[in-house]
């Protein structure tokens, strides 16, 4: 029984690590589709919650499936249902980055990287956006986010660890009165 | 370009992500990378930080661990990419199963909740910085500057799928590249 939801774990995620173009958003709906109503590990109610915890938590927010494991089958869950959602996108990565790399300074592929960077560039401010539309931002976090970012440009060595407890305080205090 | 980048230690790689992964909150992570990589040790230059960030989004896998896997792959090969995934990972791995142990506590107590959304809305103001310095440094040359404000209004402001954009935008950008290095030559 126990190893049949290990497996289950594995058939589910490690397709799921393939086909997540763009990252953990894209697969979102799947997952809680194939947990939810497929296999039943969770009710609708719990992945929300552990939908909220995993964005709370540090780390990339598909770090909603080792919850997911860990709910249906503890530890050893947590474990194979981590490594089978990062292992294979990880693995399909590392050949292309290394092929990537092999040709670095040919003159095409200077090319690419040069044509590729403001792509890199436009998607991190693009993402700025959407990770304020998913959190429903308000006011206060565009201030704090715009105060964190005029502080490292003028100080760009100071540790963040230190804005970060500092916006932490000023959503304690303030939040209420916003 | 960066000498030292043959001599990154290991530790330091693993020690370096395993720091990112563990205290960055709401989706600031590449930005923090950005610092440690770029900023602060200069393992890599912006154009090697940025392309790979690109390539990144565009393979499936989520863009940081993919991004820690492109950088332990340049500075170390193999085992590069090994501690600088392993790194990345294991501090949320654990963190993500504490919270959700305390989750029933932390429910009742509502300032947890907004501390950790003003930490998290600060660490946007790291990925923002990083942002701002891609676009300023893409300003001085008009192409760049016009395919990053490009990338960034169909996939930020119009909400574009992701990938079909990059597609779509990469060849231009990349055919001028081409186009200009070989005029400069």
């Amino acid at each position: 029984m126990r190893e049949n939801v290990l497996w289950s774990l594995i058939a589910v995620f490690v397709p799921f690590s393939l086909v997540s173009i763009g990252g953990g958003p894209s697969i979102f709906a799947g997952i809680q589709h194939q947990s939810v109503e497929v296999h039943r590990w969770v009710t609708a109610r719990e992945f929300v919650d552990l939908f909220a915890i995993a964005r709370a938590a540090p780390g990339p927010g598909s770090m909603l499936v080792t919850l997911l494991g860990w709910k249906v089958a503890g530890w050893t869950g947590a474990i194979v249902a981590t490594l089978a959602l990062f292992i294979p996108s990880s693995l399909l990565c590392y050949g292309v980055t290394k092929m990537w790399n092999h040709y670095r300074g040919r003159h095409w592929h200077t090319a690419l990287e040069a044509g590729l960077a403001p792509i890199g560039a436009g998607l991190i401010l693009a993402g700025v956006f959407a990770v304020f539309r998913i959190a429903g931002a308000g006011i206060l976090s565009w201030a704090v986010a715009g105060i964190a970012a005029a502080v490292l440009g003028w100080r760009p060595t100071l540790n963040p660890l230190i804005l970060l407890a500092a916006g932490a305080v000023a959503f304690a205090i303030l939040h209420d009165g916003l | 370009m960066t000498p030292t980048r043959d001599h990154v230690p290991l530790a330091s790689l693993f020690l370096v992500f395993f720091r990112v992964g563990l205290f960055s909150f709401g989706g600031g992570l590449s930005g923090w990378i950005y610092r440690e990589v770029v900023t602060l040790r200069g393992w890599m230059n912006d154009d090697d930080f940025f392309s790979g960030l690109a390539l990144s989004q565009i393979l499936p896998g989520a863009n940081v661990t993919n991004l820690s896997v492109y950088i332990g792959q340049r500075l170390r090969g193999p085992v590069g990419a090994v501690c600088a995934l392993t790194g990345l990972v294991i501090g949320p791995f654990f963190a993500v199963i504490a919270l959700a142990t305390a989750y029933a506590q932390i429910a009742t107590m509502p300032w947890i909740q907004d501390a950790m959304s003003g930490a998290a809305a600060a660490a946007i103001g790291l990925l923002l910085i990083v942002a701002l310095k891609g676009a300023y440094g893409a300003s001085r040359k008009l192409v760049p500057f016009l395919i990053l404000m490009t990338t960034f209004v169909a996939v930020g402001l119009l909400q574009w799928p992701l990938v079909p954009v990059v597609l779509g935008l990469a060849p231009v950008s990349i055919a001028f590249a081409w186009w200009k290095a070989s005029s400069d030559a």
